[in-house]
């Protein structure tokens, strides 16, 4: 019974937590919490609150924009944590995905029918062969899935930026512009939000998040991974195939995160990018599946709230707060929910206080 | 054969950061914390490091890197407190709270670095480490010109760590005890050893190193810090970890394999065979690798039996 509300209730006091943790930070450093709040309110609604009261919907794109690519790695990451697995690795199978995305857009004569649909299947394909690699290594060596994502990360970002320029690329930094038929740049969602980079790569996120909810809780399949999940003697005891379930649900997993690399790459952008350094769209999938509490209505909310704070980083910066405090507001939220037992015990700590009191 | 010679001391100084970071992530994996914070305290030791130096040149001048290297041993320890209370006190899962120091340690850097220097990075400092000669033994011929002549000093901070970790976990009690609470935790229990203050001990031990390895790193390969001053080193680490079957001597081969490697990329274009591949071959090389080293290793256990697993004291 306290089980049921602290599931709820522990991600609900770690987001508190974590943004008050913020505010704090913002204070000690001698800048104003107030500034954050209002642009954290401007990105989530358009209205600007610190007086004028003007109203500009291209934050709201802007923000949705921010939430597509976490709420795709953020089911990655939940997909695998119902099978009792790790995924670290949706950082490089978003990558690899990224990379086939180029790869479809490029390389398919322009004009094909379907031809954006074709680059998103090629990066879910993609994501789902690089993740079946930790996940077949686990199945048949035993060998923990995280430490071998960790690697496969490093090795798909410079192995991307590698191929990407093999494609052709004038200064180094990226690939050609990619076709009208391959892209997901939508003028109407543009016109609706004053001109931001939102875009048609919200129909396969909405997509995939009922793929995700109908795959894990309405079929057999997704019951014999949940097994997989909750005790792996008993489930094989039952006639399930572990091994295979391991691998299968690594690969579902990678597929999201291969399609998030897609949705930015042919959505966001226009062509492929060479990166610098990774862009950690997999670790905030981490902090999406953990708040979100791994079921598919979660990862959509905490994705939401995860993609505001990141579109509210510019505004913030214009502010005078450094735009980093986002990461330091979400780094705070992960530590908090991973400090589950310590939440409870506060929590009951709380409400014990509460009923003593006559 | 040259070349090679003239490799060693870039090598040296890629992996010197390389093995003692790891060297830390063998003292946090034998006392049973997985720490894949590595990174994260690479970062917040090497920013310390930078800032501190930066702001101490112009009074200590060439002490100052030193000075910097110490705090950023420090910053690193008290960084990975919270690794050490998460997993540790709280029976947090320490894949996840690792992760969280990784992010946070990106942002709270850059974050400090805009509040202190007003931009995305530290400012530059003049000079950083120097290098020194060994007097005597730079006269060897052939291994002075290798190992003691015109070399970064963190190589022979690296080795004496080296040393000093073989012996403490092999030769001490202190030793015993801490490789007992990460292969069995509760039968170390039952003799009465602390399993919460060894893991505490083996955490902030990782924090100490893999800050200094951060410092280490700043100051001689870059001339400030910024958030790609640490660029996967720390997960290099990791793999020198594994790659030496968690001991000493075999994370110092290791990192060693790994700070020539990279060397190599550098070299490679007067290499003949080697010109040909491109350079992202030499940087994704190790982490390839590292996997083919997992699966080599996987039939026999190498690895501290209970690290990651959550300490419960009642289970058999």
């Amino acid at each position: 019974m306290a089980n049921k509300r602290s599931k709820l209730a522990v991600p609900l006091v770690a987001v508190l937590l974590g943004f008050l943790l913020g505010a704090i930070v913002i204070v000690i450093t001698g800048k104003s919490p107030l500034a954050m709040v209002l642009a954290l309110g401007r990105t989530l609604t358009g209205v600007d609150f610190s007086g004028r009261g003007d109203y500009n919907p291209r934050y709201v794109g802007e923000f949705i924009l921010q939430s597509l690519p976490i709420t795709l790695t953020g089911l990655s990451v939940a997909f695998a944590f119902r099978t009792g697995l790790f995924n670290i690795g949706a950082e490089g199978q978003l990558m690899i995905g990224s990379l086939a995305a180029v790869a479809g857009a490029l390389l398919i004569p322009a004009g094909t029918p379907f031809h954006a649909v074709l680059c998103l299947m090629a990066a879910m394909a993609a994501g789902a062969l690089w993740a079946a690699v930790p996940g077949y290594l686990k199945a048949r060596f035993n060998v923990h899935e995280v430490v071998v994502s960790i690697m496969m990360n490093y090795t798909a970002w410079h192995f991307s930026n590698w191929a990407l320029l093999q494609f052709g690329s004038l200064d180094r930094v990226k690939t050609p512009d990619f076709p009208v038929s391959a892209s997901l740049k939508s003028a109407f969602l543009s016109g609706l939000t004053n001109g931001s980079r939102l875009n048609w790569g919200i129909l396969p996120v909405a997509l995939a998040l009922v793929v995700f909810w109908f795959v894990i809780e309405k079929t057999t399949f997704g019951y014999s991974l949940r097994a997989v999940g909750f005790n792996k003697d008993a489930a094989r005891y039952a006639g399930m195939k572990v091994e295979r379930n391991i691998v299968f649900s690594m690969m579902i997993a990678g597929a999201f995160a291969g399609l998030a690399g897609a949705v930015i790459t042919l959505g966001t952008f226009n062509f492929g990018r060479v990166l610098p350094s990774m862009e950690l769209y997999g670790m905030d999938g981490i902090a999406v599946a953990l708040v979100g509490g791994n079921a598919a209505i979660g990862v959509l909310l905490s994705g939401l709230l995860f993609g505001m704070l990141k579109a509210a980083q510019p505004l913030m910066q214009s502010q005078g707060i450094p735009r980093e405090i986002a990461s330091i507001i979400q780094s705070s939220i992960v530590l908090f929910v991973a400090m589950r037992l310590g939440l409870e015990a506060l929590i009951d700590l709380v409400k014990r206080n509460r009923e003593a009191r006559p | 054969m040259k070349l090679l010679l003239e490799m060693f001391p870039i090598a040296l100084m890629f992996a010197s950061p390389i093995v003692i970071a790891a060297l830390g992530g063998l003292f946090s994996e034998r006392s049973g914390i997985v720490n894949v914070a590595l990174e994260g305290i690479m970062m917040v030791g090497g920013f310390a490091a930078a800032a501190v130096t930066v702001a101490l040149e112009p009074s200590a001048g060439a002490a100052a890197p030193w000075i910097g290297m110490l705090v950023g041993l420090a910053s690193g320890i008290v960084f990975s407190m919270l690794h050490a209370f998460a997993s540790v006190n709280l029976k947090a899962d320490q894949v996840v709270s690792g992760t969280a120091l990784n992010i946070l340690a990106g942002g709270l850097t850059v974050y400090l670095s805009q509040i202190f220097f007003r931009q995305q990075r530290t400012r530059a400092f003049s000079t950083g480490l120097s290098k020194i000669s060994v007097p005597v033994l730079k006269d060897i011929p052939v291994i002075g010109d290798m190992l003691f002549y015109e070399m970064y000093p963190t190589f022979y901070v690296a080795l004496l760590l080296v040393l000093l970790t073989w012996f403490v976990v092999y030769k001490t009690p202190l030793g015993l005890r801490l490789r007992a609470c990460g292969e069995h935790p509760q039968a170390a229990a039952s003799m009465g050893v602390s399993v919460f203050r060894m893991r505490w001990f083996g955490v902030l031990a990782s924090g100490a190193l893999a800050g200094l390895a951060g410092g280490a790193m700043v100051l001689t390969q870059d001339i400030q810090y910024t958030v790609t001053s640490i660029h996967g080193t720390g997960f290099i680490a990791l793999a020198s970890l594994i790659f030496g079957k968690w001991t000493p001597w075999g994370v110092l081969g290791a990192g060693l394999f790994f700070g020539f490697s990279q060397a190599l990329s550098f070299y490679a274009k007067d290499i003949n065979f080697l010109s040909r591949l491109p350079l992202e071959f030499f940087y994704f090389m190790p982490y390839v690798l590292t996997i083919v080293a997992l699966i080599v290793f996987s039939g026999r256990s190498v690895g501290p039996k209970a690290a990651g697993e959550i300490y419960d004291a009642g289970k058999r």
